[in-house]
């Protein structure tokens, strides 16, 4: 789960890492009246969304003085920002931050991140903060730095001097404050369950502080249930409403932009059988794992969440059952089909447990099913009745 | 022979007498599993479908004798069973909970480490050896007997292609589901590594996905290491950047985890590549009929 800015530096703030004065806003009178109490002669107005490249998409602006703050407000507000994280249909702002400024003298990155090679917490940081890590880690590979924190240890001072000098920090003075801004970010990526912490920039004032001018954070949804305060953080304006009504049903459902839509179950499996559609020809309107604890009703509601995209031309059920009984999906699929009405051709595929039972439940209804005997043979068939050459 | 389990093995389930540890032990007992017992903390001294239940890991191993254990405890919980379970020494450990928070899982990987145990999972279907021992939640049925190891990130995906290779009269020696986890317990290398010393093993089927690059560790190794030949898909050709599919290790980061760079990578080191889910009884029955 992601977070605002603005939150990520609320829960920062109280793990002792440094952040500038701040005020959010909803409204462009908001914003103003942050800007005053906030005081100073100069501000930066911050769109708040799930994504980063804000700045080159407009949604970042200085203001040199309370008109100009105004300006940008009603200027960002509302605005849908297009950056390489929102996909091209956007994001739509519909919160600022209003932060005070301040006299940078160098950008750094410092993040900490979970390395699945060798199962630790580990921190990444470089001199070259301010721009897409990414394009650093593949231009200048030798400019990022990076500590393991071991499990039993962790975070001792010396990753903090390590982190500090292999970045350029050589001050005594500041390099004891960019280690406690180090401790400050592991002891809030282990308490709250991060899967990603990411301050870029992190900033050198000229008044000697270390800073996090962004931050970015993003929470195991794994864990979410013992962090209710985490959760409370939730924006559901910023997560799609059909992937949240899913869940709430068991369902892990993604939308895509194809024609066909997809119900299986298994993770792998769901995505072999986008795979497929794609081999064939085709464009999977969706992923969507029913998990192993599927009932007739959510297998009713993964229906009703399918058709809801008006896109889909036909729908594939693939369905291998380990856990997952076929005469369960069965019984999910008539339901679904007597409720709703479903008028897209329906291809269907069912093996594995109580496969016999599931495909005599399909044939004794009265709908049209078109059954396919693999998984080829059901993708070829899907595809087909898509173009509507079925 | 195969890997891992056989008919030596004896099963405990921790967690055994909720509902799904009560159905998927009896499963494994009817496969012909030698399954001995369970664990619910509270109930040691009671009688569970006829098995004796034990408060500790520890007093089932010394009563038991049991060698495996499978955890079917809910997520917030299971990290906390896995330890236990290394703490009374318990040589093999399947993990089949789904949605263990990854930081529980750091720990639980860097206890493993210098202990005796060997961990599956989590977040898996389990391990099978068929005719002999099967610990999980596949359906046993779909298997049989024979010289194809199999081993996979996804469980579902794991069926699909052991289906395909029985039907085609392909028999598997092994097939073990590792879990689709950031972290877990033992990777493909060291599952390749146990079927390439495996006499009864004569090919591997090795099944991956998209995120991190264990796949394409894998393939280094294969090119470096195995002499017997290995077919291999990797699910999520499909999938988008950045959204996670399904599994929480199954989400594209860089530019190196997408399933066209797995499948270039693991092309290089000599592994057959199937495109499709759907090829990979063929391409087997390919590699098989070449040797």
């Amino acid at each position: 789960m992601n977070v605002h800015e603005y939150q990520a530096k609320q829960l920062m703030k109280k793990y002792g890492i440094k952040v500038l004065g701040g005020q959010v806003a909803r409204s462009v009178d908001e914003a103003v009246d942050g800007a005053k109490k906030l005081g100073g002669n100069i501000w930066v107005v911050k769109a708040q969304i799930h994504a980063g490249g804000r700045g080159k998409a407009g949604g970042v602006k200085l203001a040199k003085n309370l008109d100009e703050v105004k300006a940008h407000a009603d200027d960002i507000l509302g605005k849908t920002l297009i950056t390489h994280q929102t996909g091209p249909e956007g994001k739509k702002v519909l919160t600022l931050l209003v932060e005070e400024g301040c006299e940078i003298e160098h950008e750094y990155y410092a993040g900490i991140v979970l390395d699945r090679t060798t199962g630790k917490v580990t921190f990444m940081a470089s001199s070259e903060g301010g721009v897409e890590i990414e394009k650093v880690a593949e231009e200048t590979p030798e400019k990022i730095i990076k500590v393991a924190v071991d499990p039993a240890a962790g975070f001792t001072p010396f990753i903090g001097r390590k982190l500090s000098y292999g970045i350029g920090i050589k001050d005594k003075d500041l390099v004891k404050e960019a280690t406690k801004f180090f401790k400050g970010l592991y002891d809030l990526y282990i308490e709250t369950d991060c899967s990603i912490a990411e301050i870029n920039p992190m900033v050198k004032t000229k008044g000697g502080e270390i800073i996090a001018l962004d931050a970015k954070l993003n929470f195991d949804d794994n864990a979410l249930m013992r962090h209710p305060e985490i959760e409370a953080l939730r924006d559901p304006t910023e997560e799609s409403a059909e992937e949240l009504d899913a869940a709430k049903f068991g369902l892990s459902y993604i939308a895509l932009d194809g024609t066909i839509g997809c119900l299986v179950n298994g993770a792998g499996l769901a995505m072999g059988t986008m795979d497929i559609i794609q081999l064939h020809g085709g464009e999977p309107a969706n992923f969507l794992d029913v998990g192993g604890g599927a009932t007739k009703e959510t297998v009713e509601k993964a229906f009703t969440i399918i058709l809801s995209d008006k896109k889909v031309k036909a729908i594939l059920v693939n369905i291998f059952g380990g856990i997952m009984k076929c005469d369960i999906i069965a019984e999910g699929v008539v339901a679904a089909a007597k409720s709703l009405g479903i008028k897209v051709p329906l291809v269907v595929r069912l093996e594995g447990t109580n496969v016999a039972l599931g495909k005599k439940i399909l044939n004794e209804s009265d709908l049209t099913i078109i059954a396919a005997d693999d998984l080829a043979d059901a993708a070829k068939k899907v595809v087909e009745a898509a173009k509507g050459e079925a | 022979m195969a890997i891992l389990i056989n008919r030596d093995t004896k099963l405990i389930t921790v967690g055994f007498t909720g509902k799904q540890g009560t159905f998927h032990s009896l499963q494994s007992r009817d496969y012909g599993t030698n399954f001995v017992g369970g664990v619910t903390p509270g109930k040691g001294g009671t009688v569970h479908e006829g098995f004796p239940v034990f408060n500790t890991v520890r007093e089932a191993v010394d009563k038991t004798e049991a060698n495996a254990a499978m955890i079917m405890v809910p997520p917030p919980f299971a990290a906390d069973s896995i330890l236990e379970c290394i703490d009374a020494g318990m040589p093999l450990v399947i993990a089949i909970t789904e949605g263990i928070p990854i930081l529980d899982m750091v720990k639980v990987k860097a206890a493993l480490n210098g202990s005796k145990t060997r961990l599956i999972g989590p977040n898996c279907p389990g391990l099978i050896t068929p005719g002999e021992c099967k610990i999980g939640i596949m359906p046993g049925h779909i298997h049989m007997p024979g010289k194809v190891g199999v081993v996979s990130r996804s469980g579902t995906l794991t069926y699909e292609a052991v289906f395909q290779l029985t039907q085609r009269d392909i028999g598997q020696s092994t097939c073990v589901g590792i879990g689709g986890d950031p972290v877990n317990g033992t990777d493909f290398i060291d599952i390749l590594e146990l079927f390439e010393k495996d006499p009864d093993t004569e090919a591997v089927i090795m099944i991956g996905e998209i995120g991190g690059n264990a796949e394409t560790d894998a393939g280094r190794w294969i090119q470096k290491n195995m002499t017997k030949p290995v077919v291999s898909f990797i699910a999520g050709a499909s999938a988008p950047v950045g959204k996670r599919m399904g599994h929480a290790g199954a989400i594209i980061s860089g530019g190196d985890d997408t399933a066209e760079a797995k499948f270039k990578i693991l092309e290089e080191c000599g592994v057959t590549i199937a495109r499709s889910p759907a090829e990979l009884g063929h391409k087997m029955e390919e590699v098989l009929g070449k040797k």
